[in-house]
């Protein structure tokens, strides 16, 4: 097993505020939009983006929330097993509101699908857009497209792109992981 | 994101099914009841599935929870009561549950007045069976969601004390509780007159007590059994009036304990007769939250069910 750091260090920090900034161009103070995070991973993301936009904006009460979208998932059935649910953390209305849909890591963009249909049960934003931070480009299996990249990554179906996070591996880091030696 | 699977194709019975299973079942009715508390309360899981509801006997709570556990994961449902089917016409239930699969049902949700009904269709048809009481054997997701609702009112089940207290002896309820409780780590006792205690229900690891206050001074949780008076085919006790006297729970009784405990009763209630209407109204009954309950824990035991198919 192989494993290649894709962003770590001051350049993972740099990335982060590069994306705060690209979001404030469009959502000014952030009083008609709201951050959620894609259950388990995108809402560790999520956090982090909403700490860096309250540094920047000084303010506070940017709204965050998290998705869950084990029920909406489109492999139920076809697979071994079932992925166990995470909880929803949604406090606020989203009903005519600007939504920053955030996940760590877009592939086949199916999550980003069901993830669209699980929020729809919260009510009909005026807008959804998508942050994600690493983007593995031209393996998509839905036509869906990311707002806000990270890093784009070219990659094999075989390899994986982990994330690890300060606060809750210790670390800032993205590596790519490949099986053997190929 | 760990992938977790139950032990078995069919819900027959607590007896079939271990700890795990139950926790897991448990903690995704958690989820499910976020789902049918939001505004728009239906997820779409299900929604390649078709279930039918057998109701052999009569249900209000089982059949209306498990209709709208199934719609709210997005199945097709087919009901069946067999009193306005050919089963009057002589039809067995085999033939009847047969033609029923023969229109491609996934699933079958079958209530029956004799027990065993559940494993013996299981054995004869491809279609995965979900027990919803067979006769006075088992109800496994009634003790599933009374089992959630203690955990929900006191944190946990394990290290509690469970007093059922009335009719055990035709009671589906309180073998499936008994076995639930137990594999979550509780302890529990039954308490009635003589006649309504099976012989040997020790055996099962349970404490049997006949008189109900010091039943009550000991238990955390006292689940509230109807009398099944449709099942009894002898007398077992002089009359209704003095089963309430001895074995009825009302206000004074329940004020008077040394603890607040929780009041549960899986319905019909009879009010009057194992409970008064100030109890199965007051703060410390639970009741209406079982039924709430009941729904998220259908949907789990549907979902993981549906999970397993292949």
């Amino acid at each position: 097993m192989q494993k290649r750091t894709l962003l770590d260090g001051q350049k993972f920090q740099i990335t982060i505020k590069r994306l705060c900034h690209q979001l404030i161009e469009n959502h000014n103070d952030f009083s008609n939009t709201v951050l959620i995070g894609i259950q388990p991973r995108g809402s560790y993301f999520a956090d982090r983006v909403k700490h860096e936009l309250s540094e920047v904006l000084k303010k506070s009460v940017i709204q965050k929330g998290n998705l869950d979208i084990t029920f909406f998932r489109d492999d139920f059935r076809r697979k071994d097993g079932i992925v166990s649910a995470n909880s929803n953390t949604i406090d606020f209305i989203i009903e005519g509101k600007n939504v920053i849909l955030i996940d760590d890591v877009l592939w086949t963009g199916r999550t980003i699908r069901a993830a669209l249909d699980a929020l729809l049960a919260y009510g009909r934003p005026a807008k959804v857009e998508l942050l994600v931070l690493i983007d593995r480009r031209f393996s998509r299996h839905v036509p869906i497209e990311p707002d806000y990249i990270g890093l784009q990554v070219d990659t094999l179906v075989s390899q994986q792109v982990r994330v690890s996070w300060k606060e809750t591996e210790g670390e800032d880091k993205v590596i790519l992981i490949s099986e053997s030696n190929k | 994101m760990a992938v977790e699977k139950l032990s078995t194709r069919h819900l027959l019975g607590i007896k079939d099914i271990n700890r795990n299973d139950i926790e897991l079942i448990l903690e995704t009715a958690d989820h499910f009841k976020g789902v049918i508390n939001r505004t728009i309360k239906k997820v779409p899981s299900l929604r390649d599935i078709t279930i039918a509801n057998i109701f052999f006997e009569n249900s209000t709570r089982t059949k209306l929870s498990f209709e709208l556990a199934e719609k709210r994961l997005s199945a097709d449902v087919v009901n069946f009561a067999a009193s306005s089917s050919s089963v009057s016409k002589g039809e067995t239930l085999i033939d009847t549950v047969n033609n029923i699969l023969a229109m491609k049902v996934d699933m079958v949700v079958m209530r029956h007045p004799y027990a065993g009904a559940g494993q013996f269709l299981s054995k004869h048809i491809k279609a995965q069976i979900i027990n919803a009481g067979d006769g006075a054997h088992e109800h496994p997701t009634q003790a599933l969601l009374d089992a959630f609702s203690i955990r929900q009112r006191l944190g946990d089940v394990a290290g509690k004390k469970v007093v059922i207290v009335g009719d055990i002896l035709h009671s589906r309820v309180a073998i499936s509780n008994i076995l639930c409780l137990q594999k979550l780590g509780a302890e529990v006792m039954v308490c009635g007159p003589t006649t309504l205690i099976p012989k040997h229900i020790e055996s099962l690891g349970v404490k049997v007590e006949h008189n109900l206050i010091k039943a009550l001074n000991w238990c955390d949780v006292a689940n509230m059994l109807r009398i099944q008076l449709e099942r009894q085919d002898i007398k077992y006790f002089p009359s209704l009036r003095e089963y309430a006297m001895m074995y009825g729970l009302n206000k004074q009784i329940l004020d008077n304990l040394d603890k607040e405990i929780i009041v549960m009763h899986p319905g019909p209630i009879n009010r009057g007769v194992e409970i008064t209407s100030d109890v199965a109204d007051s703060k410390q009954s639970i009741i209406l939250e079982q039924v709430e309950n009941g729904v998220a824990v259908r949907m789990a035991v549907l979902y993981l069910l549906a999970a397993q198919n292949d």
